[in-house]
């Protein structure tokens, strides 16, 4: 219990506390703060429209990120549970073997791939499908795919975890009693894995919408989302009260986010149970 | 027995400890940018003076800013850092300045790195490498050299999504602040407002924002034309030779980077020995062959492959050239509008 307190407390509560300070202070000239002066102009600044587009925006692209995770992770975590139990874990070992390679490495491999010149336009040319290059770098449509990519398996270990714990007497009943099988993956199996639903997608979002390095490099840094916003403040523009205020309002998105996500997971237990 | 162990044990660690205090004393902790120096740089350094070196990287102007407002320069001897960055330590006193005395080399400097707008006299900083911005392109794909910072805040129709920018702030504006003919150090909110204005126009027309990758988009053909320093345009240059740079006719600025000596230096003697070390002519040579920068140092520039001149046409300007541009300057109490500023471009549609 005290090492985990301890835990909660220095890498939590601690950095927590010392965002929610510095919001009310303003910058030094050369970073840093300056004591001397209380201010609410950050916060006022953070609900500045050209902001709060950014906050907007990057909830739009981290949703859809969610939604194309969900489509491709729970049929992938459905066809590995459904595999002989032999091979299952060596499947669940395939969907996390690009996590051994760095991210930026992986990040920079897509870039060669969906670069004007690179390797899919060339192909697509070559083959005389098209007669320019597809502009699919430096896009959103770029970022979407690289936070896709990279989180998609968290949602394929989640979902798999929540199917692995189903009991298949539920799915067998139901079929017993008439129901197709797409009536029994809609209203039995669906619902009693949606504890694993909501843990992926929740996963995907807040990594997602944090995320700076995929829409900087994807993204060609053209367009910000808040985790590019929250960086510059800090190691460009040398505004930590500011970035300390942008950092306050995405913990206080995600926190809310957790905490339906962890509402959800109760009820299914407690539907379990009952 | 157990007694006797116990004291040699204990002897043992008082040894140990006073050895690393003795080599603690005798080390010099360099924080400088990766590749920035020659990799057997501890080895020279060791074998020319016993001392021996510590090398820390910095990515950034900022990150080693940041380490360095928050420890007052604590555990760091020497910095590499660019010429505003050098400014705000001096101002904010955590450099110290330079003894010319204890730095012979310094003689091996062209006289005009001795004039410098940000430290005339080299008080607190001593120049490393200096050079210009302007446009780095593709003279075999672009029909017409292009001439104006307008070519790539404006861009011809078949330029568009075809151009990548700096992004790293300072930059950024001074490629909007030299196509109106204004100071690359201006904080006056209006001219901020309207550069801020151009720069969001110019972005829909970019293909990215690139600081470290700029000139391998142009040799994939990815770019056509990109803003760029000239030695990173020089890398572009070496894989192709159709890659040619230009300053646009509206100017420059002139980027100098600089070595500091921490004010918290416990051993500004090693210090002082080291910079004297890094500016002999053997370094000034590495520098301009290897990182493809123009060096103010002369020995070192006098030293090179004179046919580099002729390959990379920008390493032959001469230091008065580069001395008629303005240098970016500390902004001081104007960096708070300044930096507000770039992230509403960065943060625009």
């Amino acid at each position: 219990m005290a090492p985990g307190l301890l835990w909660l407390g220095v890498l939590m509560v601690v950095p927590c506390l010392l965002i929610l300070v510095l919001m009310f202070y303003e910058r030094g000239i050369y970073g840093g703060i300056d004591w001397n002066v209380v201010t609410t102009e950050n916060i006022r600044r953070a609900f500045d429209p050209l902001y709060l587009t950014i906050f907007f925006d990057s909830a739009q692209i981290a949703g859809l990120a969610t939604i194309f995770a969900l489509l491709i992770g729970y049929p992938a975590a459905y066809a590995i549970s459904k595999a002989p139990a032999e091979r299952q874990t060596a499947l669940l070992f395939l969907a996390i073997l690009p996590f051994w390679t760095n991210y930026l490495i992986r990040t920079y491999a897509w870039i060669v791939l969906l670069n004007p010149a690179g390797l899919i336009n060339n192909l697509l040319v070559g083959l005389g499908l098209i007669s320019a290059p597809l502009p699919i770098l430096y896009n959103e449509f770029a970022v979407i795919l690289g936070l896709v990519y990279n989180y998609t398996p968290f949602v394929i270990l989640a979902i798999y975890s929540a199917l692995q714990k189903l009991d298949p007497a539920y799915a067998e009943a139901s079929r017993d009693l008439g129901a197709s099988a797409m009536t029994t993956f809609w209203r039995v199996t669906l619902p009693l894995t949606a504890s694993g639903v909501a843990a992926g997608a929740v996963f995907v979002f807040v990594l997602s919408i944090g995320n700076f390095v995929t829409p900087d490099l994807l993204g060609g840094g053209k367009f910000q989302m808040v985790g590019n916003l929250i960086y510059d403040q800090f190691l460009s523009a040398r505004d930590w009260p500011f970035g300390a205020t942008l950092s306050a309002l995405l913990i206080a998105i995600m926190m809310i986010l957790l905490f339906v996500q962890a509402l959800t997971a109760s009820r299914a237990r407690g539907d379990q149970h009952a | 027995m157990k007694f006797k162990g116990l004291v040699a044990a204990a002897l043992g660690a008082g040894l140990l400890m006073s050895g690393s205090i003795a080599a603690h004393a005798e080390t010099l902790v360099i924080s400088n940018w990766d590749g920035y120096m020659p990799a057997d740089m501890a080895e020279k350094f060791k074998a020319a003076t016993g001392i021996d070196l510590e090398i820390s990287v910095h990515a950034t102007n900022e990150e080693i800013m940041g380490k360095v407002t928050a420890s007052g320069g604590e555990g760091y001897d020497v910095l590499f850092v660019s010429s505003p960055f050098a400014e705000a330590l001096n101002k904010l006193g955590l450099i110290q300045n330079i003894d010319h005395a204890k730095v012979p080399n310094l003689a091996n400097l062209y006289p005009e790195a001795n004039q410098l707008q940000h430290d005339p006299g080299n008080v607190f900083s001593v120049p490393y490498t200096w050079g210009t911005t302007g446009l780095c392109y593709r003279s075999d794909v672009m029909k017409a050299e292009p001439s104006s910072w307008n070519d790539l805040l404006k861009p011809a129709d078949d330029l568009k999504g075809k151009i990548t920018m700096l992004s790293t702030d300072r930059w950024l504006m001074a490629a909007g602040f030299l196509a109106n003919g204004m100071s690359v150090n201006t904080t006056d909110q209006g001219s901020l407002d309207k550069v801020r204005d151009e720069l969001i126009a110019a972005k829909r027309d970019l293909l990215a924002y690139d600081d470290t990758t700029f000139y391998s988009k142009l040799v994939s053909g990815e770019a056509t034309m990109v803003h760029a320093w000239d030695g990173w345009c020089n890398y572009g240059i070496a894989e192709k030779p159709e890659i040619k740079y230009v300053i646009p006719k509206e100017g420059s600025d002139l980027w100098v980077d600089s070595i500091v000596i921490t004010r918290a230096s416990k051993n500004p003697d090693a210090a002082h020995k080291f910079i004297d070390f890094v500016l002999n002519a053997d370094n000034g040579k590495w520098v301009v062959e290897n990182i493809m920068y123009k060096s103010p140092n002369k020995a070192g520039m006098d030293a090179i492959d004179p046919s580099m001149l002729t390959s990379y046409p920008n390493m032959a300007m001469t230091p008065a050239e580069l001395l008629k541009y303005e240098q970016l300057r500390d902004l001081g109490d104007g960096m708070k509008a300044f930096s507000k500023t770039v992230s509403e471009i960065m943060a625009a549609k």
